[in-house]
């Protein structure tokens, strides 16, 4: 019985794990086929390189990468920021007036269609411009702008739940030893709710690396994002070079993953062990 | 500065039980109308919404004294606390520490000290770096800091788990770590929040003594806030007993016991056997009370005042009731009952005794010999006790 439901079970597993993985495989393989052509496998000349020469020597998606990777560290930081203070605003203070709101509002990023929240970036960007002169024509600045209005909410939601399970008898320990509220802040909660801060951080980069519809209305000319260009070529016909930009973006998504759920994990173990 | 071992003078003095019947054995400061408070609360109050957490406390706790303030979850005794070390503002009354008012001063600021109930060990700093916090907060030159907090680590028996970060320490040594790096800054006021409750028995029997003995190295006068009326009895040079935001006694930890002045406190302390009853026979040296519980008359060696109708109760502690097969001589403060069940605790054993009114009567006794097991279940006996041993209150 026991072994009948564990072979079950495992069949289950793979066949789980087939239906996630198997396109992203196929992907990865591909990516090293000769071919000109995206779906025919050119088994003379595979495996090869060549379409990671081509890409490495694409200015176009090169410069959009590094556009990308500008606006998603900008943004991430940003959002961590704001994010932290809302989510200490929201987690500390139990009643002030308009907390109902502020709480409203910082989620609501979260549930709203993305092409509402651009189309009405869009709308003041351009009513601001007319207004006071600033931000003159849309690039990199409006588009950091936009993305950081929908990931701080998700970087208020980590903080705040790491805030709600936060002893506050350890600041106030550090206060009754003599530190200054604004220094209790820095030494003790700050490195205390570093990895919520930290993953706060991550998902509001990802959030913002991946963004097609917010970036497509705040960006401008000379400013495309590595999701606006992909789509923009997908649009023409999916090219090989495609498959290796993907299989890059995997293998540092993968690595950065592991990385990150290695370190999560050790603090965890230590945050509980307290 | 205090004085060397005068924690333990206070403790010894009040061993003797006598202090309140009237001979005071040695000058105790809260008996010297002329001694000065280092801590004062003056009708202090908090409220929280319409809920009354602290009510009108007035209180006085002297230079290296142990104050236990004893109480059930919710009476008020942590809020008492957390207002002695600053983080909770009182509604009315004033605060002083060593004649400092000390009402509006923020917890950075109070040469007062806390230890956490959950210990509040800083998660990311090693044992070293938690004890010295307190004083690189006051500038204090390296040095000084390296040797303090050495001298601290050692007293409290950790010196070698320096490095250890707080997870890596069993929860007796989270203890000492949050004890000295709440003593290290050498406080006029050191306060303990259930200082004990995170430990298994043993453990908290050993601690009690450290505690004391610490205390009285140091000279710090601590306030401790406990429900564990057994930790306030061994710490405490005095226990207020609290109460709905009131402190419905404060006394030696002998007082409390043996002249508790209500019957909640005879009751939260100890166990104890009330009966309710009228006074019949009312003089200067001795009251007669009839209790319908008792069915009998207890003589009462002791003149009390109460009004003559009024309704009151008769306290008597088990250990202080004796137990017999024979009828001891006299008629009053004798009755007759049947054990209905034993609980055998090893160093004595507890007696559940049914009255023929059905109140239930309990009788702990000794176990002073190994096969002196004479007594037992159905069995027909007396109960007596001392006329000075009954306890009477009014409410």
């Amino acid at each position: 019985m026991n072994e009948r439901r564990s072979f079950f079970v495992i069949t289950c597993l793979a066949f789980g794990f087939a239906f996630l993985y198997i396109p992203i495989l196929s992907m990865v393989v591909f990516s090293f086929n000769a071919s000109k052509l995206v779906t025919v496998w050119d088994s003379v000349n595979s495996p090869t390189l060549k379409w990671y020469h081509v890409l490495f020597s694409n200015e176009e998606i090169l410069d959009a990468a590094w556009i990308s990777l500008r606006v998603a560290v900008v943004n991430a930081s940003g959002a961590v920021v704001l994010g932290t203070l809302a989510g200490f605003g929201l987690a500390r203070f139990e009643q002030f007036r308009g907390r109902f709101t502020l709480n409203a509002m910082t989620t609501a990023p979260l549930v709203m269609p993305e092409v509402i929240t651009g189309l009405s970036l869009l709308l003041l960007f351009v009513a601001l411009e007319e207004t006071i002169g600033w931000p003159a024509g849309r690039g990199i600045t409006t588009m950091t702008i936009g993305h950081m209005t929908f990931s701080m909410a998700y970087a208020t939601v980590v903080v705040q739940s790491r805030l709600a399970s936060f002893d506050t008898a350890l600041e106030e320990a550090a206060m009754d030893l003599g530190a200054r509220p604004l220094k209790v802040f820095f030494v003790i909660t700050l490195p205390i709710i570093f990895p919520a801060i930290l993953s706060g951080w991550l998902l509001a980069f990802t959030l913002s690396w991946d963004d097609l519809v917010i970036s497509s209305f705040t960006s401008g000319p000379g400013s495309s994002t590595l999701p606006m260009v992909v789509f923009s070529k997908v649009r023409l016909g999916v090219s090989p070079e495609i498959n290796v930009l993907a299989t890059l973006t995997i293998g540092v998504v993968t690595l950065m993953i592991v990385g990150v759920s290695l370190w999560m994990a050790r603090a965890n173990r230590l945050a509980k062990a307290i | 500065m205090p004085l060397r071992g005068f924690g333990r003078n206070l403790r010894r003095a009040n061993s003797g039980v006598a202090i309140s019947a009237g001979s005071v054995a040695k000058p105790t400061p809260w008996n010297d109308p002329t001694a000065r408070a280092y801590v004062q609360l003056e009708h202090v109050s908090k409220s929280f919404g319409d809920f009354k957490a602290v009510d009108d406390i007035s209180l006085k706790i002297y230079q290296g004294e142990i104050f236990c303030l004893l109480g059930a979850s919710g009476c008020g005794k942590t809020t008492l606390l957390r207002m002695l070390g600053g983080f909770e503002k009182p509604s009315a009354g004033r605060i002083l520490i060593d004649g400092e008012d000390m009402t509006g001063v923020p917890p950075y600021l109070r040469p007062v000290n806390m230890m956490f109930q959950s210990y509040a060990l800083f998660p990311h700093m090693n044992v070293e770096q938690n004890v010295a916090f307190g004083l690189k907060q006051d500038g204090v030159g390296k040095a000084e800091i390296k040797d303090r907090v050495a001298t601290m680590l050692d007293l409290v028996k950790l010196g070698e788990f320096a490095k250890r970060k707080p997870h890596q320490l069993s929860g007796g040594q989270r203890q000492r770590v949050a004890l000295a790096r709440s003593l290290v800054k050498r406080p006029k006021l050191l306060l303990l929040d259930e200082p004990l409750g995170a430990l298994d028995k043993k453990l908290r029997e050993h601690t009690q003594f450290e505690l004391i003995s610490l205390q009285d190295k140091l000279g710090v006068t601590f306030v401790v806030v406990t429900h564990d009326q057994e930790e306030a009895m061994t710490l405490a040079s005095r226990i207020g007993v609290m109460d709905h935001g009131e402190i419905v006694q404060a006394g030696t930890p002998s007082e409390i016991y043996e002249f508790p002045s209500s019957k909640f406190v005879a009751d939260f302390v100890g166990s104890v056997n009330i009966f309710e009853g009228k006074l019949i026979e009312d003089a200067p040296e001795y009251v007669r009370i009839a209790s319908h519980e008792l069915d009998a008359v207890i003589y009462v060696s002791h003149g009390i005042s109460a009004a003559p109708d009024a309704i009151i109760w008769v306290a008597v502690r088990p250990e202080k009731i004796l137990m017999s097969t024979e009828a001891p001589g006299g008629t009053e403060n004798v009755v007759r009952g049947t054990v209905q069940d034993i609980a055998y605790l090893g160093d004595l054993s507890i007696y559940l005794v049914k009255l023929p009114t059905g109140k239930i009567v309990r009788v702990t006794q000794p176990n002073t010999s190994r096969h002196a097991e004479t007594i037992t279940w159905e069995q027909k006996v007396y109960l007596s006790w001392n006329s000075s041993s009954p306890v009477v209150v009014t409410r």
